[in-house]
């Protein structure tokens, strides 16, 4: 059994740390000293979420699940409960009779898990088991759409639940429709690349995040599976704090988004460098933390990557709302200051 | 201890005396007396080692209580009418996890037209969702099934829901025997649960089932209530050596002996009932009750023996299943029908929306069953006169309007004085 985290590198020291010599930022443990390496890169990792599931090759959603709860295993000493909300993640890691959950695992409806979480969490304390720690997890539509009553309601008791949403921007597990966090001119299910403005519309949607520290809760953040160290630290980080916090995972999705199940971690990491996907750490109501972007690329780096956005780059010709989509880019690195002033990787 | 006390509060007190963990309240007339009444009891201290949480929706106080049962604590919420329905998702849910919750019902009616009043549109809703489902005559019986409930929940590890008759019951001021806390400890031991969530033992609680396994999983709810026809008399009889008085058990008749109608009825309306019923044997007529306690599980066994002597049978109960009838009498013809000479059966639904139902209309109910049998479903004390007109108007006008305001506006009119 490892140790739990006693101490948790600053957020300075991880952003001082580079990892990209291979051009991802998943490489480079051994560049650093053995403390400081990731759950991940121990033998002794729990693998919470063990091999032998359904997911679809290059899932994005399984391996930001594995990261965050085997980080939040270490931070526990392996006293974890996880609450699952009904979608992908739960019915890949679950066909009955197998399960691929190495921790008590509770799955109980599509838009509660907030609410069970938050039950668990009391029969922990009325069982005086304070040790013993509480995960709500689930997907986008789980989160932003059919949970979020039940989410708010969370986050406004402040209850002691870490809610972990891994955001793969869709319903994937029904097929792939549109959901609050579906991004404009994608291409769902439901909102089809036809017609005179093929794909999801704009000015809709939702930025969960941002809800969750208007509820001045103790910790919020956002991260991603091209970040293992910062999707860690602060996965140990809510861990280590009390009251209702909420983690927001990009997870990538091959069969979603169109895209190759190599180009995971890519796409990933460039959303984020984009701009369109902002990576910050808030606290009770105010921002505390940004993850700067290291080297701006233009969005339509990370849109042709997938062909959930094929229609906007067709026959060569790109069309003028991808304009807008580098705006919302932009827009968010003046909102979060993504990008220092002298425009060089920080 | 005998006490002059609404019913809310003391179903609230002995709640408090099963000692529940976790309670989840969310306002809903009529049953938010008693979720009042124990928050009360866990601020003030009486009530320890409880937490109380106040919730945002039904739907999140049934989950709560989900997650709360699951890792191991006693759980409790109650609710009513749209509550159940707006939960109606984890109702399903707490049945098929197997998860022994306790939940008031404060028997409600269903809108459109939103009403506050009582009848069992409510309870009657979920009662294919897995639950239990006990029904309490008075307020005494309201306080007891508690008990027994936690007791049966907690045997079966499956949910038990408590209906009781809002405002009827739960607003009324009356003498109730609140039992004592060395009995109740006497009588209810510590929740054991048969599937807990443990770091120490970890399990996955809620996988997917295909059509592999679905059957048997379904199979054995249905077994486990099975198992409560017997354990319902059981722990009632053992109730009753504990607290010295009857409450519960799947069915109770009253003057049924050598009954040649037997009425057939759950919940408060009882009391009415029994009251005509000894007016009637006044008057020579050979009637009696049968008051069913348990409707889920349907007491089909219990019920036939009771029932097999009569010639006939008079269901008045406080539900429609619109388009088919009363879901009690439906129930009541399975428990019939393989009987060499069944009774005859007369479906009647009564009390609708909280309308009273008075001895001198279940007089006319009751004799017109011998005299002049209907089929299907008689309404009670139905206005027929302005249902006419209505039916009339809306033949005549496309563009009739909302049928609930029309209504409204009829009795209105004939309501106002000749000389305006």
């Amino acid at each position: 059994m490892i140790p739990p985290v006693t101490t948790l590198p600053s957020a300075d020291a991880v952003q001082k740390l580079k990892y990209y010599q291979k051009g991802t930022f998943t490489v480079g443990n051994r560049l650093v000293a053995e403390a400081e390496r990731t759950v991940q890169a121990s033998q002794a990792r729990s693998n919470a979420l063990t091999c032998g599931h359904r997911a679809c090759q290059g899932c994005g959603e399984a391996l930001g699940a594995r990261y965050a709860i085997d980080a939040a295993m270490r931070a526990t000493n392996n006293n974890l409960i996880a609450v699952n909300a009904t979608g992908c993640l739960e019915v890949f890691t679950t066909p009955y009779p197998e399960t691929s959950w190495q921790l008590p695992w509770l799955h109980s409806l599509f838009g509660n898990a907030a609410a069970v979480a938050t039950g668990v969490a009391a029969a922990m304390r009325v069982k005086k088991r304070p040790e013993v720690r509480v995960i709500a997890q689930g997907g986008d539509g789980g989160t932003t759409d059919i949970g979020f009553q039940c989410l708010s309601g969370m986050f406004e008791r402040n209850d002691d639940v870490l809610y972990i949403c891994y955001d793969n921007e869709g319903y994937m597990n029904t097929g792939v429709q549109r959901s609050s966090a579906t991004p404009p001119t994608a291409r769902t299910a439901t909102t089809a690349a036809v017609g005179p403005e093929p794909g999801n519309v704009f000015g809709t949607g939702k930025s969960v995040p941002k809800i969750a520290v208007a509820h001045n809760i103790p910790n919020v953040a956002t991260a991603t599976v091209a970040d293992l160290h910062d999707l860690e630290r602060k996965v140990i980080k809510a861990m280590s704090i009390h009251g209702a916090r909420y983690i927001q995972i990009n997870v990538p999705c091959p069969l979603g988004w169109g895209s190759a199940s190599y180009d995971t971690i890519r796409l990933a990491q460039l959303a984020v460098e984009c701009g369109l996907y902002p990576i910050f750490e808030a606290e009770h109501g105010k921002v505390t933390q940004v993850r700067k972007i290291r080297r701006q690329v233009p969005v339509q780096a990370y849109l042709k990557l997938q062909r959930r956005f094929a229609h906007l780059f067709k026959g060569g010709i790109e069309d003028p709302r991808v304009a807008r989509m580098q705006a919302i880019c932009d827009a968010h690195i003046a909102e979060y200051g993504l990008v220092d002033t002298n425009g060089k990787d920080g | 201890m005998l006490k002059q006390i609404e019913g809310s509060h003391a179903m609230a007190e002995a709640i408090a005396m099963c000692r529940p963990e976790v309670i989840c309240a969310y306002p809903i007339t009529p049953q938010t007396h008693i979720v009042e009444g124990l928050g009360e009891l866990v601020k003030d201290g009486s009530l320890v080692d409880c937490e109380y949480i106040n919730v945002e929706s039904e739907f999140a106080a049934l989950s709560v209580a989900i997650g709360a049962s699951a890792a191991g604590a006693r759980a409790y919420t109650a609710t009513a009418s749209q509550g159940l329905l707006f939960m109606a998702e984890a109702v399903y849910n707490a049945s098929g996890l197997g998860l022994p919750i306790v939940m008031t019902l404060g028997n409600r009616a269903i809108g459109a037209p939103i009403n506050i009043w009582n009848d069992h549109s409510d309870a009657m809703s979920m009662r294919d969702a897995g639950w239990l489902q006990l029904f309490a005559e008075t307020n005494q019986e309201a306080v007891d099934l508690h008990i027994l409930a936690f007791r049966l929940a907690e045997e079966l590890s499956m949910p038990v829901m408590v209906c009781v008759d809002g405002f009827i019951l739960t607003h009324a001021v009356e003498r109730i025997d609140v039992p004592e806390q060395q009995k109740v400890d006497a009588y209810l031991p510590p929740y054991d649960p048969v599937q807990v969530l443990d770091p120490a033992e970890p399990a996955s609680i809620g996988a997917m089932v295909g059509p592999e396994a679905f059957t048997e999983v379904r199979y054995l709810a249905h077994y486990k209530q099975t198992l409560a026809l017997k354990l319902i008399p059981e722990f009632s009889d053992e109730f009753k050596k504990a607290f010295g008085r009857e409450s519960g058990g799947l069915l109770r008749t009253y003057r049924a002996e050598d009954a040649d109608m037997l009425v057939v009825a759950m919940g408060s309306v009882c009391g009415t009932i029994k009251d005509t019923i000894d007016e009637m044997r006044e008057e020579g007529i050979r009637i009696g009750l049968v008051i069913i306690v348990s409707f889920r599980p349907f007491p089909v066994e219990a019920l036939r023996n009771a029932l097999a002597g009569a010639k006939n049978v008079v269901v008045v109960e406080k539900s429609i299943a619109v388009g088919m009838g009363g879901q009690l009498a439906n129930n009541v013809d399975v428990a019939l029908r393989n009987l060499p000479r069944p009774p005859r059966l007369h479906s009647s639904v009564a009390g609708l929306g909280g309308r009273a139902i008075t001895r001198g209309s279940l007089h006319r109910l009751f004799r017109q069953a011998s005299v002049q049998p209907w089929e299907g479903t008689h309404f009670l004390d139905l206005n027929e006169r302005v249902v006419g007109r209505e039916i009339h108007r809306t033949r005549k006008n496309r563009r009739s309007g909302p049928t609930a305001e029309n209504i409204l506006r009829q009795l209105a009119e004939a309501a106002r004085p000749a000389t305006e």
